[in-house]
């Protein structure tokens, strides 16, 4: 497969067209900050934290789902892209209920790191205090929609590793929600496997075991990239879930 | 000759559980430099009443959740320079706004008729009525600084404080870019 030649904020880059801009950057130790973006699933483009900018189009594009082109100049660290990521955040912040003091990944939470990466002191948008549901009819695992940032990392890993399918998201606009099934408690659902999985890519406390209470639980998902290269390539990495 | 007026400080407990009050207390030694840098003209700590004019720097810590507070904060906004945000509920609401989700009249009769030991009695008169929602500070009127944390750390506090005490805005290194 031919090799593409590109920049990403002027250094030189090379990779394969399959490959996305993303995982070309991070094979660059170039860091892009992403949110639904998880290695192992697919992409989806749907936090907006990735955008680019591309020389030639005016359009910002994401780098998780877009491909690069020969001597495509790419521009991921702007003062227009640094002050959308922040409003993203802030946004992300003011839609739910996020009270990183009495949450269970406290200092173990990918919206929170993401807020200290784009230097958010205070959230300029009008918190909406949203009134959402938790549904702890489970009996190992709760979702708590206060905290879901509709990453949908949850769904993806659902249909695309386990097979099961249980999640989707239902209703429009700001009222969107994670549903399990077709719109019913958690606990009666039959699609259901328990595996875990969903509560393990979750990058915030959406979805969490019963049990852990504030700052106590990590999330490991070196288990991820295993199934999936098992899958995909044969190859059983067990040193990476070892490391995790 | 007379000495340079030390730059007046104050502190405000608004919704919050005074966690941030006792961080501020945890300066330690450092407190009894503070007492020769400043005068410290309002805070629950020394209980004076009345907010005093001319306050150079107030932190003001809690969300803005009763109609008291709300007044306090535009008192604080006009007899102030330097308004600081004094933790994760000033800054987001946070515990306090957890109370969001319901109605006042929800909570008034979950907290003074269901739960209270003495019969029922929803308080009308001594304690402030709740706003609709517990909000945060720069919601209600405009801040010059944030500190972070729940409660904001002796040393988060401390530079803080330093930094205003020179007349500085303080850019908090992101060290100190915490929630939690």
């Amino acid at each position: 497969m031919p090799v593409i030649t590109f920049t990403i904020n002027g250094v030189p880059v090379s990779g394969q067209q399959s490959e996305s801009i993303l995982e070309i950057a991070r094979q660059h130790d170039i860091r892009i900050p992403t949110l639904c973006h998880l290695d192992g699933l697919s992409d989806v483009g749907a936090c907006r934290l990735c955008l680019m900018e591309i020389e030639g189009t005016s359009k910002l594009l994401p780098a998780c789902s877009t491909y690069p082109s020969e001597n495509m100049v790419v521009r991921t660290d702007t003062d227009k892209l640094k002050r959308y990521r922040r409003t993203i955040i802030e946004l992300l912040a003011a839609e739910g209920n996020h009270q990183c003091a009495v949450c269970v990944v406290n200092n173990n939470c990918e919206l929170q790191n993401l807020a200290y990466e784009v230097g958010l002191e205070h959230v300029r948008a009008q918190y909406l205090f949203p009134k959402k549901e938790l549904d702890a009819t489970h009996p190992d695992y709760i979702i708590d929609r206060n905290r879901c940032v509709l990453c949908t990392r949850c769904v993806r890993v659902c249909h695309e590793v386990e097979g099961a399918h249980v999640w989707d998201i239902a209703n429009r606009g700001i009222n969107c929600e994670i549903v399990a099934d077709m719109n019913q408690p958690w606990g009666t659902s039959e699609s259901c496997t328990s595996c875990g999985k969903c509560v393990l890519v979750c990058p915030v406390g959406a979805l969490i075991e019963k049990g852990a209470t504030v700052s106590e639980m990590e999330k490991h998902r070196a288990f991820l990239p295993y199934i999936m290269t098992a899958r995909t390539k044969q190859e059983w990495i067990a040193r990476a879930i070892e490391e995790d | 000759m007379a000495a340079t007026p030390k730059p007046r400080v104050a502190t405000v407990w608004l919704g919050g559980c005074s966690g941030c009050h006792m961080s501020f207390l945890d300066l330690d030694e450092r407190l009894i430099e503070l007492a020769d840098r400043m005068d410290l003209v309002f805070t629950p700590i020394a209980d004076v009443k009345t907010y005093p004019a001319n306050v150079d720097v107030v932190l003001v810590e809690g969300a803005v959740s009763t109609e008291e507070h709300l007044h306090m904060a535009q008192l604080i906004r006009k007899r102030t320079r330097f308004v600081v945000s004094f933790g994760d509920c000033a800054t987001t609401g946070n515990v306090t706004a957890l109370r969001n989700r319901f109605s006042v009249d929800e909570l008034l009769r979950r907290s003074y008729h269901e739960l209270a030991p003495g019969g029922p009695a929803t308080p009308s008169k001594i304690i402030s009525p709740l706003t609709l929602k517990a909000r945060p500070l720069h919601e209600v009127i405009p801040v010059d600084a944030f500190l972070h944390g729940c409660p904001p750390t002796a040393d988060q506090i401390w530079f803080a404080v330093d930094n205003l005490l020179q007349g500085k805005i303080p850019e908090l290194p992101n060290v100190y870019l915490r929630y939690g």
